[in-house]
């Protein structure tokens, strides 16, 4: 019997939950110098002077740096095709665009020395007007960066066209687009920005030994740190170690390299001592990239009885003071349009803007989750105009199962689906009927609280950026496994996983499975944990490693036992080889790599899957809300989720609750919010409304296994379906109840202050 | 999130901390729970180049009936009070509002003479004890001097004590005849976004507010109205008079006002008027 499709408990989790993993905080690492970086407190300023005397002759300080002191080539652009104007500085250059923004560098003996000095920088700030809100950065009045007289970091169509990335016929609106529409609903829609929040902050920590640089980091991709510290210190990439011990989170905040930390070797370097810097949760708030912080402009269009004819999005990407990935999210956004729905004719467009705020970047589903929330909304909002039952807008206007491969109008491949099997089985758990009974029953009595039911039926991509991952396994003298794994779990549990896949193949035992992963000296190569990509990239050359270990035992074993390879069997339960019929002519796996000399008893993979998956589902969410205080009480959230094949269903379970509750979340609680300033007004987690287990109802979560034709695990993504799937669900929820009062649209997070607004706002055009 | 450095003394006994705090003058802070002093000072928005620890003084740490009243030590953390039998009994608004105050952690830590001193108009506990119409006790280098809760609260976190002074009684009536606390969060972790709480004493209703304004407040309206024969719905209807509410990311004035109407609706219809 397989151990795949087993829900087998995670080995990483004792460590975890008992003696504690090892995070860069925690390293022991001898005459360590402490880092802390001087924040600038202004969103936009001109730097006319900075005062360090006090500070350096500071008790413990080492050294304090400003941007004139770093003698390092400018850091690459956060991304290509952004604007190369719009390039961060190491350290401020005459100019702070962000509160946050760095403008000195205080290194001392104690962590607390140096925060005791940074307060003696004394910096002489020039205000300069700010930009904050992205619709505005487009009038162009004031600049982020003046020198690149321009907030726009790019557009899409027209600057996609123009370098041939889209097709000429692309660059403006197909004319007629909403002809044969009835029906054609407009809505303004805010994404807000969302602040990662990891438990663990970021931390670098950095050692040189001659020109050899070991450097440990808190990032979703080690390999990459290695390749970005090669590039900026000259070196090749065998002097540079790069480590990611335990990692405490990510959600694609840590998955690029920041200046924060890129600095540290640097300074390391220049002190010959190492160095390491450690981040405040306040800090983290600030700096650490944001997500989301899109502003759409949707109008979706369709016949009296339902049909869904024509879709069209303005995108305005918030992508903070320095553009990296933020910027680019919308391109995913297109990608993913229309989601689960056949419709024909669709126009999309951005604006992607540099603004006086911190950077955005991937954020858990990183530009889909945007695209599922709109069109999710936009249908609840069509359904409610032509007075359907949502659940039956959706279901009418579904992909077909007898569809795929099936190519979107934003040009997107889906690989296999079956969308209409999620919202039945939805519907059915939920117990939908009776919840739409119980609902006009609390509309007829008219009381305070009222009932709203929130549907989201979506489909996104994982493994969205092609690529190949290594893996590796290797059979050791005394009979165990060790795998080596490009990616590089922070949470995700591959070493359980991983050694599922190992076990299954080489019938050894899971315990006897060690995974090792995050350390470039001991994984050759690898890409990283991110965009759901790791069991189907980085786990399936894991499992061909195995399967190709087997072959090469099996050789072995043949040419041992003086048999032909054909007739050896794996006999997975007594873990040993042996003619097929004869049991007793057999080697087990101990004699086989002791047999196998110097070349051991080893194989590596790099799988590149020939394209992406794309997992799929149905959420429903159950909302009570409070007319009168605009209180929302999550009551039930049912999630139907299809990720292909489950390798390990407690795993998949996990990453469902976790993207439920921060899905849920960014619905419900969470905007990182800056005031007109461009101050930071949700800079900590008392004003930061961090979703807690109280304000979440107990989840109720079935899974559907639709196999993936794209890889042999038949695996897809699951890191970031819940966070998907229930933003939407929940924030129909909300307007659902408000509904009958006359509300069309509630934005998110849907606070009580807005769900309040909303019904005055309603009463008054009453 | 490194406080800036301070000294650090843990007196012995009440009347130690007495004389530490007339030694030290303001630049001494006394730590009780410091789940509000510390925050701050992490933040580097408090820095007092003196610590005094009282949170060990066991003498300060009781509920005790003292006939018509109640006599609660200021050390006595939220979790004790919200526990304690006297208290459920006696009080049993007070010890409600103590289980309503923040997470677990903070209940284990946090004291009700902290909550009092720290005289922050979003915590739970003063608006309770102005409700009750309670009496503090507070011990300086000249003894121990009695203060209405009434004059207690003077503006945002400042409080009648004086810098030599130790909270260290807080004295409510035994009141028993129904009462409410309707706390409007958006977390359970949080602090009021506005709290409305109901205590019915010898015949009389006392209504405070949460987080309106500079200080916790006394609905005077609402009491004087329920006080001359208004129904409770009509009484709440004035919860807002007089209020000058602070605007924050929650909430804007206008819908604070809009919250005490209508919570404290439902704190009178709880509290059985
Ligand atoms: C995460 C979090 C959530 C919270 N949520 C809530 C909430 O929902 N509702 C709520 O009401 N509170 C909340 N609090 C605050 C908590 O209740 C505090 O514990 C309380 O307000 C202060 O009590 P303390 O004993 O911790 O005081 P400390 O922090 O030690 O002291 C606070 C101030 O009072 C002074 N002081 C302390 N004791 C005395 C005394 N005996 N005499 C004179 N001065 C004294 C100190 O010098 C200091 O200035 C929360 C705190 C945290 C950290």
């Amino acid at each position: 019997m397989s151990i795949l499709g087993n829900r087998v408990l995670r080995k990483e989790d004792p460590k975890f939950l008992t003696t504690g993993g090892t995070y860069v905080d925690d390293l022991p690492l001898e005459g360590a110098a402490h880092v802390v970086y001087v924040r600038s407190p202004m969103a936009h300023a001109r730097i006319r002077s900075i005062d360090t005397s006090e500070a350096v002759s500071a008790p413990g300080v080492v050294a304090v740096y400003t941007g004139d002191d770093v003698d390092l080539e400018p850091m690459p652009p956060g991304a290509p095709f952004a604007n190369p104007a719009m390039v961060r500085p190491w350290l401020a250059k005459g100019v702070v665009r962000f509160v946050g923004d760095m403008v000195a560098a205080v290194v001392a003996e104690t962590r607390e020395q140096a925060v005791d000095a940074s307060e003696l920088v004394f910096v002489d700030y020039e205000p300069l007007a700010v930009v904050i809100d992205p619709e505005a950065a487009v009038d162009n009045e004031t600049f982020v960066h003046e020198e690149a007289g321009t907030n726009v970091v790019f557009r899409i169509p027209e600057d996609f066209v123009s370098v041939g990335m889209a097709p000429p016929e692309a660059a403006t609106e197909p004319p007629g687009l909403f002809e044969g529409c009835d029906v054609v609903v407009r809505q303004r829609i805010v994404n807000q920005r969302v602040a990662p929040c990891p438990l663990e902050v970021r931390a670098a920590a950095s050692l040189w030994e001659g020109d050899h640089l070991t450097h440990w980091t808190t990032t979703q991709a080690p390999h990459a740190v290695r390749g970005s510290l090669a590039q900026t210190f000259g070196v090749g990439e065998e002097q540079v170690r790069a480590i990611a011990p335990d990692v405490g989170g990510g959600f694609g905040a840590k998955i690029g390299g920041y200046p924060e930390e890129l600095l540290v070797p640097w300074i390391a370097r220049r002190l010959d001592r190492p160095a390491r810097w450690v981040e405040t949760r306040s800090e983290s708030m600030l700096s650490l990239g944001h997500g989301r912080a899109q502003i759409q402009h949707a109008e979706l269009g369709g016949t009296r009885d339902g049909r869904l004819i024509a879709y069209k999005l303005g995108v305005i990407q918030d992508s903070g003071a320095y553009p990296g990935f933020g910027a680019f999210l919308p391109t995913m956004t297109q990608m993913m349009l229309t989601g689960v729905y056949d419709i024909t004719k669709v126009f999309f467009t951005d604006i992607s803007v540099a603004t006086n705020t911190n950077p955005t970047v991937a954020y858990r589903g990183a530009g889909r989750p945007e695209a599922t929330a709109a069109i999710e909304r936009m249908v609840d909002i069509f359904a409610a105009e032509i007075g359907m039952d949502p659940a039956e807008v959706r279901r009418k206007n579904m992909v077909g199962n007898d569809r795929f491969p099936f190519t979107t109008p934003t040009g997107t491949t889906y690989d296999v689906g079956n969308y209409e099997a999620t919202l039945d089985r939805v519907l059915e758990a939920a117990g939908y009927a009776e919840l739409r009974a119980e609902q006009r029953r609390r509309r007829g009595a008219g009381g305070p609280k009222q009932l709203g039911i929130g549907l989201s039926s979506y489909v996104e991509i994982t493994n969205g950026i092609p690529g190949s991952e290594f893996g590796s396994v290797e059979v050791l003298a005394d009979g165990r496994a060790r795998v080596r794994t490009g990616t590089s779990p922070h949470g995700q549990g591959h070493v359980t996983a991983w050694s599922q896949l190992v076990a299954d193949q080489l019938g050894i035992a899971i315990e006897d499975v060690e995974v090792l992963h995050g350390d470039t000296d001991l994984v050759p190569r690898g890409v990283g944990t991110f965009g759901s990509k790791s069991l189907q990239s980085g786990g399936v050359a894991v499992f061909q490693a195995a399967e190709q270990v087997v072959d090469k035992a099996r050789k072995l074993a043949a040419d041992l036992l003086e048999a032909n390879p054909n007739d050896i069997e794996l006999d997975k339960t007594n873990r040993r080889f042996h003619v097929a019929g004869t049991p007793s002519a057999s080697k087990t796996w101990v004699e086989l790599a002791q047999a196998s000399g110097d070349e051991g008893l080893s194989a590596e993979v790099d799988f590149a899957a020939p394209g992406p998956t794309f997992p799929f589902g149905s959420h429903l969410v159950v909302a009570e809300v409070d007319t009168e205080t605009g209180g929302v009480v999550l009551e039930r959230i049912v999630a139907v989720d299809d990720a292909g094949r489950l390798i390990n269903p407690l795993i998949a379970e996990g990453q469902v609750h976790g993207g439920l509750a921060q899905g849920a979340a960014q619905a419900l609680m969470e905007e990182m919010c800056y005031d007109d300033q461009g101050n930071p007004v949700t800079a900590n987690l008392a004003d930061y409304e961090f979703v807690s287990a109280a304000e979440l109802p107990s989840f109720e979560t079935y899974s559907m296994e639709t196999p993936t034709p794209i890889n042999p695990l038949g695996a897809k993504g699951i890191g970031e379906s819940g966070t998907i799937g229930s933003t939407p669900a929940v924030q129909n929820a909300v307007c659902d109840a408000l509904l009958a009062l006359g509300v069309r649209h509630v934005d998110m997070p849907t606070s009580p202050i807005r769900v309040w607004r909303a019904i005055e706002a309603a009463k008054g055009k009453k | 999130m490194i406080p800036a450095s301070f000294d650090y003394v843990r007196p012995g006994s009440l009347d130690e901390a007495v004389s530490a705090l007339a030694e030290h003058g303001d630049e001494a802070k006394l730590l009780a729970g410091g789940h509000s002093l510390l925050p701050l000072m992490k933040l580097r928005l408090a820095t007092p180049s003196v610590l005094v620890d009282i949170g060990r003084l066991g003498e300060l740490s009781y509920v005790n009936d003292a006939g018509d009243h109640l006599a609660i030590g200021a050390l006595t953390r939220h979790h004790d009070l919200h526990h304690d039998p006297v208290a459920m009994h006696h009080a049993p608004l007070l010890s409600f509002v103590a289980g309503r105050i923040g997470d677990p952690q903070v209940r284990h830590r946090g004291t009700i003479g902290g909550s009092i001193a720290h005289a922050d108009p979003a915590s739970d506990l003063p608006a309770a004890v102005l409700a009750l119409g309670g009496t503090l006790v507070a011990r300086g280098p000249g003894g121990d001097r009695e203060i209405p809760a009434d004059r207690f609260f003077q503006g945002f976190l400042e409080s009648a004590l004086t810098p030599e002074e130790v909270l260290t009684e807080i004295r409510v009536p035994k009141a028993t005849a129904g009462h409410a606390y309707q706390k409007f969060v958006r977390r359970a972790q949080d602090w009021a976004i506005v709290g409305s709480v109901v205590a019915r004493v010898d015949g009389r209703v006392g209504v405070a507010l949460v987080n309106v304004g500079p200080t916790p407040v006394r609905a005077d309206a609402v009491e004087t109205a329920l006080a001359g024969g208004a129904s409770a719905a009509e009484a709440a209807e004035l919860a807002a008079e007089g209020l000058e509410p602070p605007a924050d990311n929650n909430a804007t004035p206008e819908f604070r006002r809009h919250l005490a109407r209508v919570l404290t609706a439902r704190a009178l219809a709880e509290a059985g008027l």
